[in-house]
């Protein structure tokens, strides 16, 4: 137990070094963060002021509240973003439990295969397969609609979510299942019944790693498949700051860390779980 | 029906429709891909068969530049990505007070979305008001304004900082959990021996993360290779074409001059590539995990 303690023992000089390391590693991560933080503070006259301030003259939130005279609709680009990111959720968890459930306890030919081909599908992104997309889209009539850029998202979170969710049902007991299906319970009584119930903190980090990454990768969908103004999501909806002349960025900045509130409202609550979940799954390839 | 085979029938049923799903989003937009760029399809309802003019047209276009380009530009992102994620990583596997609240720190780029993130990188590169312009001329490095994205070079390296920004989170968290999964016997054994720090890093840690580390490479890889807000929210491909990569360059053809079969083709080279990563992926880990792990 000694020898434990006194590995982890630090001289004063490395203390700094790793305190100076990390401090260097946090200012990339979270310096644009900050400068957006502090732009939203200042007043567009001092923003366009030269020599650069990195500290708010006059600092004011009057950002926050003029926002929503110039951009009428932010409030509604914010709701269609969630509401993108909720409904694909809700169609990724519905497609993912069974199939992951079935990887992780039933044996049938080609499961190998089969997992290793859901998984190729994380090669790919929307970005590469637009073109029949936009093909697709049309010719479903679903064109300037939600489903449009809810539809191609959720395709694209099946694979990890199935990995992740497989990961953490072959960690249930089996016996459970054998005891239910003993007692004359049907197959699908038991997964609803018993797995469900127990694999609910993998549907968690599943259904929060879905939110967030539809969340986050909404915006080249949202600009190819969708010309509605009414049912644009925040990325493509914060366009309307950028102006004839200039762009309103104290105001952008504003709009985007209100954007950007949902995600870490689920995030800070959830992060332990998600952090765990993800590694968990990722670490066993 | 035995009760084996209606296990394997209930399986099925359980994978149908996420199978369907994939079928229709994926893999029919993959075959119609292929499809497309052997024809002339644009807007126009009907389109004809052209054979391999498109692949011919392409590379009369330039489009090795483009490809040269794009290899260019994963290559840094990625490398950087895997350094900085080394680098932080190690920092935050330090017994220091303050650690759980460091990693939590390292998230935000991830989870953000990336729209938004870019959207401020955009506003840290402007040369007149920007943080990074108005830093270095207060220290001195550059005398005038900077406007980063208006210049080939350095609009290029923005767009991969920006890229490495995003993805650096994610190579952290997981290799940090790859070096806690490291055994601590092996550590305290080198230590009792007297091995430093720094000896400690490079015989222990890094030969015992390098399957994480190709993990996280070929995952990086692919994002990179196929990242599109990044480069169309900074610089639209510009100046003159010189952060235009192989995404950027299908995405203009297609979407933007409804050029959907030339497109195509562009697209077809796009999962050549991306194969061709995937295939190397799967060689490296199976020839490393057999050699070392069984």
């Amino acid at each position: 137990m000694k020898s434990n303690a006194m590995i982890d023992r630090y001289r004063w000089y490395e203390v700094i070094g790793i305190y100076a390391g990390v401090l260097l590693f946090l200012t990339f991560v979270l310096a644009p963060f900050v400068e957006g933080f502090l732009v939203s503070l200042k007043p567009l006259t001092y923003l366009f002021s030269s020599p650069y301030k990195f500290w708010p003259q006059n600092a004011s939130f009057d950002a926050y509240f003029t926002m929503w005279e110039r951009v009428p609709l932010l409030g509604r680009y914010i709701f269609n973003s969630i509401l993108i990111s909720t409904v694909g959720t809700i169609i990724g968890v519905i497609l993912i439990t069974p199939a992951a459930y079935a990887f992780a306890r039933f044996d049938f030919r080609g499961r190998g295969p089969l997992l290793g081909a859901f998984l190729a599908v994380n090669m790919f992104s929307g970005a590469v397969l637009l073109i029949p997309l936009y093909r697709l889209m049309r010719s479903f009539g679903l064109l300037n609609t939600y489903f449009a850029m809810i539809v191609p998202g959720v395709a694209f979170v099946i694979p990890t979510g199935i990995w992740l969710l497989r990961t953490y049902m072959l960690r249930i007991p089996q016996e459970l299942e054998e005891a239910a299906l003993a007692d004359g319970a049907s197959r699908f009584y038991t997964f609803r019944r018993v797995i469900l119930p127990l694999a609910m903190p993998g549907i968690s980090v599943v259904a929060i790693y879905a939110f967030l990454t539809i969340y986050a990768q909404q915006f080249i969908y949202a600009l190819t498949f969708n010309s509605k103004t009414e049912y644009m999501p925040l990325p493509v909806g914060l366009y309307a700051f950028f102006g004839r002349q200039d762009v309103i960025w104290n105001e952008l900045m504003a709009a985007s860390f209100l954007g950007v509130l949902p995600v870490f409202v689920v995030f800070i609550y959830l992060q332990r779980y998600l952090v765990a979940g993800m590694t968990a799954g990722a670490l066993k390839t | 029906m035995t009760i084996r085979q209606s296990a394997v029938v209930f399986a099925w049923l359980l994978l149908v429709p996420a199978l369907l799903y994939v079928l229709v989003i994926v893999a029919y937009p993959l075959a119609d891909t292929i499809n497309l760029s052997f024809t002339n399809a644009s807007l126009r309802q009907t389109y004809d068969w052209i054979g391999f003019d498109n692949y011919r047209n392409i590379f009369k276009r330039g489009f090795s530049d483009v490809i040269v380009r794009t290899l260019v530009w994963t290559f840094f992102s990625v490398g950087l990505k895997m350094v900085i994620g080394t680098f932080g990583a190690v920092m935050l596997n330090a017994a220091v007070p303050g650690r759980t609240m460091f990693r939590v720190l390292t998230m935000p780029p991830w989870i953000v979305p990336m729209a938004i993130g870019i959207f401020m990188w955009g506003w840290m590169y402007n040369g007149q008001f920007g943080m990074i312009s108005g830093l270095l001329q207060r220290f001195g490095v550059i005398d005038g304004p900077m406007p980063f994205l208006a210049y080939g070079t350095t609009a290029f390296w923005a767009t991969i900082i920006t890229d490495v920004w995003i993805g650096v989170p994610m190579v952290t968290i997981y290799l940090l959990a790859a070096i806690q999964s490291i055994p601590r016997d092996l550590y305290e054994a080198a230590w009792a021996d007297g091995a430093g720090r720094f000896y400690r890093f490079r015989r222990i840690t890094l030969p015992l993360i390098v399957p994480a580390l190709i993990t996280m490479s070929i995952i990086s890889l692919i994002s990179t290779f196929n990242s599109f807000d990044i480069i169309w929210i900074l610089t639209q491909g510009g100046p003159s074409g010189q952060t235009t990569t192989m995404i950027i360059d299908t995405y203009r053809t297609a979407i933007g001059s409804y050029k959907f079969g030339e497109g195509a083709a562009r697209a077809v080279l796009i999962c050549i590539f991306l194969s061709v990563f995937c295939y190397a992926y799967f060689r490296l880990i199976s020839r490393y995990s057999g050699a070392t792990m069984r």
